[in-house]
């Protein structure tokens, strides 16, 4: 199997599976626990947010996801500057006691990308702060290389806007980053389906993040499992090296010896 | 005393309370949130020795769903 001999590792840490999920837009943190174990990701996505005080009996995501299994990866989906970012993981470091992070700082509500000059500046003063940074980012190398140099732990290009399931509207530029950065490069946003999935690992991506594309699935535990099975197969394939694309067909039968 | 948490005003807090006693007046399970005191994190090791005064604004956060 792949999975043995071929681990993901960020930060010095290493993970067996390549799929990273998200914990948002589930019917209930039940459903989410099921869609993680058929998925077979190691991390997941949690963002920080004030308890509700007047309730304190509410259900909460530790209830369904043990933090002691599953490395939860704390957002900063909310913060539009890198003091709003540093202040939020500080105490998400607290909660957790870890430094692995992802940070996402975004601009406009229709596009949802990310804004790059506050990212840049964010990831810097995170870096600083001692956080082990994962960066949701725009596909664009020249970006990804300014925080790779930054010190990044990883980079997250978009493969398109943020719950569009819309699948990898650039490969062109994907792979451009794939080839330049020695960290790893993760996928985030823009999976709908597994072959979205497959795609991104067979540019040569380490890791595909997704949230939607399963939450939002008619059958998500189903789906969880697809694109576990889809983020395999994009490994291999492009682990086990495409054959050329030809212009005209080639026969698979020899011709010699036809009767 | 007076205390604002996560941004409500909360004016029946007995005085002279220290955090490990706030969140168990509160209910809240110590183990699963995070605290912040007028913008300093308090360390979990710190909860039953820093004292609270009149006026602090405190965060109290936990894990959520998210992407």
């Amino acid at each position: 199997m792949v999975k043995n001999t071929d681990p993901l590792i960020i930060a010095g840490t290493e993970f067996q599976s390549r799929l990273i999920i998200g914990t948002g837009k589930y019917k209930d943190y039940e459903e989410n626990a099921r869609a993680l174990e058929a998925s077979g990701a190691e991390i997941v996505t949690v963002a920080v947010r004030r308890v509700n005080i007047s309730n304190p009996k509410e259900p909460m995501l530790m209830d369904s996801i043990d933090p002691k299994s599953t490395v939860y990866l704390p957002n900063t989906a909310g913060c539009f500057t890198g003091e709003d970012a540093v202040r939020t993981l500080r105490l998400a470091r607290e909660a957790g006691g870890w430094n692995l992070v992802k940070l996402e700082v975004l601009s406009d509500p229709k596009h949802l990308y990310p804004e790059m000059e506050e990212t840049l500046r964010s990831a810097k003063l995170l870096i600083e702060d001692g956080f082990d940074v994962m960066v949701y980012c725009s596909d664009d190398p020249v970006f990804a290389r300014k925080l790779e140099d930054l010190g990044c732990a990883a980079i997250m290009p978009l493969g398109a806007p943020i719950g569009s399931g819309l699948g990898i509207q650039n490969p062109v530029n994907i792979r451009l980053i794939v080839e330049q950065t020695s960290v790893p490069v993760i996928v985030d946003a823009g999976v709908g389906t597994a072959s979205d999935a497959t795609i991104a690992m067979e540019l040569g991506c380490d890791g595909v993040l997704m949230n939607t594309a399963i939450a939002e699935a008619k059958d998500p535990v189903l789906m969880a499992e697809a694109m576990k099975n889809a983020v395999i197969a994009g490994r291999q394939a492009y682990l086990a090296g495409r054959m050329p694309r030809k212009k005209y067909a080639d026969p698979s039968s020899p011709l010699a010896g036809l009767i | 005393m007076e205390l604002i948490i996560n941004g409500d005003i909360y004016d029946d807090i007995p005085a002279g309370i220290n955090v490990a006693d706030l969140l168990a007046h509160l209910q809240l399970p110590s183990a699963k949130i995070a605290v912040e005191r007028n913008l300093e994190i308090v360390p979990r090791s710190s909860y039953a020795s820093q004292i609270l005064s009149n006026g602090d604004k405190l965060e109290i956060i936990h894990f959520i769903g998210g992407g």
